[in-house]
């Protein structure tokens, strides 16, 4: 059931909604947000895209198996939750902050780390369970 | 300090190192293994100079102090005795494996295990913080299950495994609970600091549950009546195994524990009492056992319990006489009972059979290993000139001065060790003695390993017998004041002419009688069968069966496998829960003054809900329900919108739309039409919704009513800023306050991922079911 209008307005879509969402996880520090609705963002970006083009397709556009998001983004959260250990000594998870503010991404800490590995997980679970399933049923 | 943790952990990173080595290379240099419990062992000697001079060694950092978890060890004499043990027997298990267990398919797993063992126990005695002391206990537990079932192409041995991993599972969380009431009793976890309130441990109103507990975890793991039961199961282990761990180390964990808390208990009688009593019943209990067993391995497991009794039984007199016979027991039995169990493993190995009825006549192929079994036989009889004898007139001696009633105690150890005279003659001399049955045929040399190994520790039997002196000045001399405070006596082969002579001299003679008079056969072995029914083995087997009946049925009822019935079951019991709730005490008030108009877009809003929900219960096509569904979420987020919650919106929106999504893709495959459960069934779930609904909102109204306690929402919103430099409080909890949370969450989300690809895609092909 490939309909013309779909496929044509997933392909602007696609790029338009991952920007979302990472514009999402960015701002989530200080106004609605965080790396949780970005990374469901993100992850309905990529379901819409298969909706109308088709699951290869949208395997072909992604490259890598989404579940290898999985690893990486569990790293990533666990690094920045062991850095202050491993920088200043500090506790686990004690936030870290780069003192000047960066322009358009303003204060960088190790909870926006943290942030974008469970946004990495989220988008890696969230589009492993639903192509495995849409493929097998 | 960090040398020391490192040899603690050398064990573990050993075992891992093995792993890296792989199967294959492994084989071919077995040797390798052996050099870790030979370093260790003369790591460990190089303390014994300054430690037979009174010294003590600290070893400190602080682990999650917080908790009071610290890697705090302490190396004294009594630790020091335990971690030569450790690595000495170590050494002549991990050697003598090389042979025994060689071409075995799973030879590397073999030494894995047994090294983690090995870094358990020696972390185990030299701990002196109670809770890392329970975390090497339970590890002995654990690596002593897999090497118990090591055959796991048996069902015996995997059966065996866990019922000794139950009952010391169980002693192990008794010790567990011993360690955190003791802790927060005394306001410490250093077992050494305890000592600075007796009070604690004599006479106070929880003394009581640190007897139980302390007891409960010493019992099982020491195998005394009634939890012995599964030490002769562990002999399905590889005899190795059973030298090492079931005879030689690990159930003398428990002894280790009461010694260590001894001084602890000073000034308590039930701790001494009981354990006497406990002791006088499992020594003679199992001493009596070993006349009926004909498997050599049976009859060995039956005399080390016996052996355990007598070491908790001296422990009970609590005298200085019998502390440092129990000290000198240690040893004696370690030496003796490892040096039978390897004789053993070897005829088994060289024969084929572990059948004392089947076995004879040894000597002439076996001569060596013969010579040992005879050495250590004695030492086991306690014949002079070896250790055994010093060991037995210690007990007699204790036994005659101390304790309510020195007739009974002389006499119930007097016959045991008749007893034991008699095992340890069966074990060491009968296989050789006699004449070669026709059916052994044939039997090869062994190795040098094989007879060699035995060897070594029957003649230490020999040496420590004539130098007592060598014994004394190592271990009793510091011991003995270590745990009773009072001067150990000497040690020597002869005290003059006495009473404790002629009982020796008895005991031995006795022993002899028993031993060419009574003849071990499986008519005798079956006889016994009868009183198997109220054995404690049986009882708890009962039990476990009954334990397991009924979680059958509780898993079948609750856990059907069915998605309906767990969420019916859920929602059922939370109704109830409101339910009786706001029933019994309803605190229910609507002031119609607080409640505002409704807006017009709030109307609107309602009415879709409204809508949503009939079109959803009442619609014939699956797909258009959970459109319905679908349109319902939405509804809902707008409602989180309206009142000021964006981020709940916006996740609920992303939510509802992958869940409708995820919906069609599984349900587009299935035919359109919905099948309708029948109409009972309908209208029970209607009911069960619709009151889980009201309940759930009359809680709701409840809570509105209840004047809320602020301070953690204060916290949060006050500090999000000014902590976590964040002024999104939901995300700043997320991601900082509640961050390790959300580090588990994600964690599970991933498992949960794995899970649905695990399942789907990795089935078995046709060719592999």
């Amino acid at each position: 059931m490939k309909s013309l209008i779909l496929v044509t307005i997933s392909k602007t879509l696609l790029p338009l909604l991952i920007l979302f969402s990472v514009f999402v996880l960015l701002r989530g520090h200080y106004l609605p947000g965080g790396g949780f609705i970005g990374g469901l963002i993100a992850a309905i970006a990529f379901v819409l895209h298969a909706f109308a083009n088709g699951l290869r397709q949208t395997r072909k556009l992604l490259r890598i198996h989404p579940g290898f998001l999985i690893p990486i983004g569990l790293s990533i959260a666990v690094l920045s939750a062991l850095a202050p250990i491993l920088i200043t000594g500090d506790p686990l998870m004690t936030g870290l902050w780069y003192g000047k503010d960066i322009a358009i991404l303003g204060k960088i800490g190790s909870a926006l780390f943290f942030d974008t590995g469970v946004y990495l997980v989220v988008v890696g679970v969230c589009l492993t369970i639903i192509f495995t399933i849409s493929e097998s049923v | 300090m960090t040398v020391f943790l490192f040899v603690i952990l050398a064990s573990f990173l050993f075992s891992l190192l093995l792993f890296g080595i792989g199967q294959k290379t492994f084989k071919r240099m077995t040797w390798f293994a052996s050099l870790l419990p030979i370093s260790l062992f003369v790591y460990f000697s190089s303390f014994a100079k300054p430690i037979m001079n009174g010294e003590v060694f600290n070893f400190f950092t602080a682990w999650v102090p917080s908790l009071h978890i610290n890697l705090d060890f302490r190396l004294d004499n009594l630790a020091l005795l335990f971690t030569l043990l450790i690595t000495g027997i170590g050494s002549i298990v991990f050697l003598y494996s090389i042979q025994y267990m060689k071409g075995h398919p799973k030879l590397m797993r073999f030494y894995v295990f047994l090294s983690i063992f090995m870094g358990a126990m020696l972390g185990l005695v030299t701990s002196n913080n109670i809770i890392t002391l329970f975390i090497f206990w339970e590890l002995t537990s654990i690596s002593s299950f897999y090497l118990i079932s090591f055959n796991n192409t048996e069902s015996s041995s995997r059966k065996s495994a866990i019922i000794a991993l139950s009952i010391t599972g169980l002693g192990g969380m008794a010790l567990l609970a011993f360690g955190v009431l003791a802790g927060q009793l005394t306001g410490t976890y250093s077992i050494a600091e305890m000592l600075q309130s007796p009070e604690i441990f004599a006479n106070h109103e929880f003394t009581v549950y640190l007897l139980i507990f302390i007891f409960l975890a010493a019992f099982t793991k020491s195998a005394q009546f009634p939890f012995h039961f599964w030490l002769p199961g562990a002999m399905k282990a590889p005899t190795p195994v059973s030298t090492y761990l079931h005879s030689a180390t690990m159930v003398k964990a428990g002894i280790y524990l009461l010694l260590r808390f001894t001084p602890h208990f000073q000034n308590n009688s039930y701790f001494f009492t009981t354990l006497l009593i406990v002791g006088a019943i499992t020594m003679l209990y199992a001493a009596f056992q070993t006349l009926f067993k004909t498997d050599l391995k049976g009859i060995l497991a039956y005399s080390t319990i016996g052996a355990l009794g007598i070491m908790v039984f001296l422990i009970g007199i609590g005298t200085s006489v019998s502390i440092t016979a129990a000290i000198v027991f240690i040893v004696v039995h370690a030496l003796y009972k490892a040096s039978l169990f390897l004789v053993t493993g070897t005829i088994d190995h060289q024969a084929g059979t572990r059948d004392i009825t089947k076995l004879g006549g040894l000597r002439k192929v076996l001569l060596p290993l013969s010579i040992a079994g005879l050495i250590a036989a004695l030492s086991s009889g306690g014949f002079p000139p070896t250790i055994g004898f010093i060991g037995k007139d210690l007990i007699y001696e204790s036994t005659l001065h101390g304790g309510l009633n020195p007739t009974l105690l002389t006499t119930i150890a007097v016959l045991t060790n008749i007893l034991m005279v008699f095992a340890g003659l069966i074990v060491g001399v009968k296989p050789f003695s006699g004449k070669q049955p026709e059916e052994l045929g044939q039997i090869k040399k062994p190795h040098f390993l094989l007879w060699f190994m035995p060897m070594i520790l029957a003649v230490l039997s020999l040496v420590f017998g004539l130098f007592p002196a060598m014994v004394e000045s190592l271990f009793t001399h510091n011991i003995t004041p270590l745990l009773t405070g009072e001067e150990s006596p000497h040690l020597a082969i002869w005290h003059g002419f006495n009473l404790i002579i002629l009982l020796s001299a008895l005991t031995i003679g006795a022993g002899i009688a028993i031993y060419f008079l009574w003849k071990p056969s499986h008519k005798k072995e079956s006889s016994m069968i009868i009183f198997n029914a109220w054995s404690p083995k049986s009882l708890t087997l009962v039990f476990a069966a009954y334990f397991q009946k009924v979680s059958y049925f509780l898993t079948r009822t609750f856990q059907n496998g069915y998605l309906r019935r767990y969420i019916m079951i859920i929602l059922v019991l939370l109704t109830l829960v409101f339910g009786i709730h706001v029933f019994i005490n309803p605190r229910i008030f609507l002031s119609l003054k607080e409640i505002k108009s409704l807006n017009w877009n709030e109307i609107v809003v309602l009415a879709m809900m409204f809508v949503s929900i009939l079109f959803t219960v009442f619609t014939k096509s699956r797909l258009s329900a959970i459109a319905g569904m679908g349109v319902l979420g939405y509804t809902m987020c707008l409602i989180f919108v309206f009142y000021g919650a964006p981020d709940l919106a916006m996740t609920q929106f992303s939510i509802d739309t992958l869940t409708v999504i995820l919906f069609v893709l599984v349900l587009y495959r299935l035919p359109k039409y919905l099948k309708l459960s029948n109409h009972t069934n309908r209208i029970r779930d209607g009911i069960i919704a619709t009151s889980f609904g009201t309940f759930l909102a009359l809680t709701i109204i409840e809570i509105m009513n209840e004047n809320p306690v602020k301070t953690t929402t204060e916290f949060y919103a006050e500090n999000a800023y000014k902590l976590a430099k964040g002024k999104n409080v939901v995300n700043v909890i997320l991601v900082d306050f509640r961050g390790f949370d959300t580090m588990i969450e994600i964690v599970v989300l991933s498992i949960s991922a794995i899970g649905v690809f695990a399942l789907l895609k990795l089935y078995l092909k046709k060719h592999e079911k």
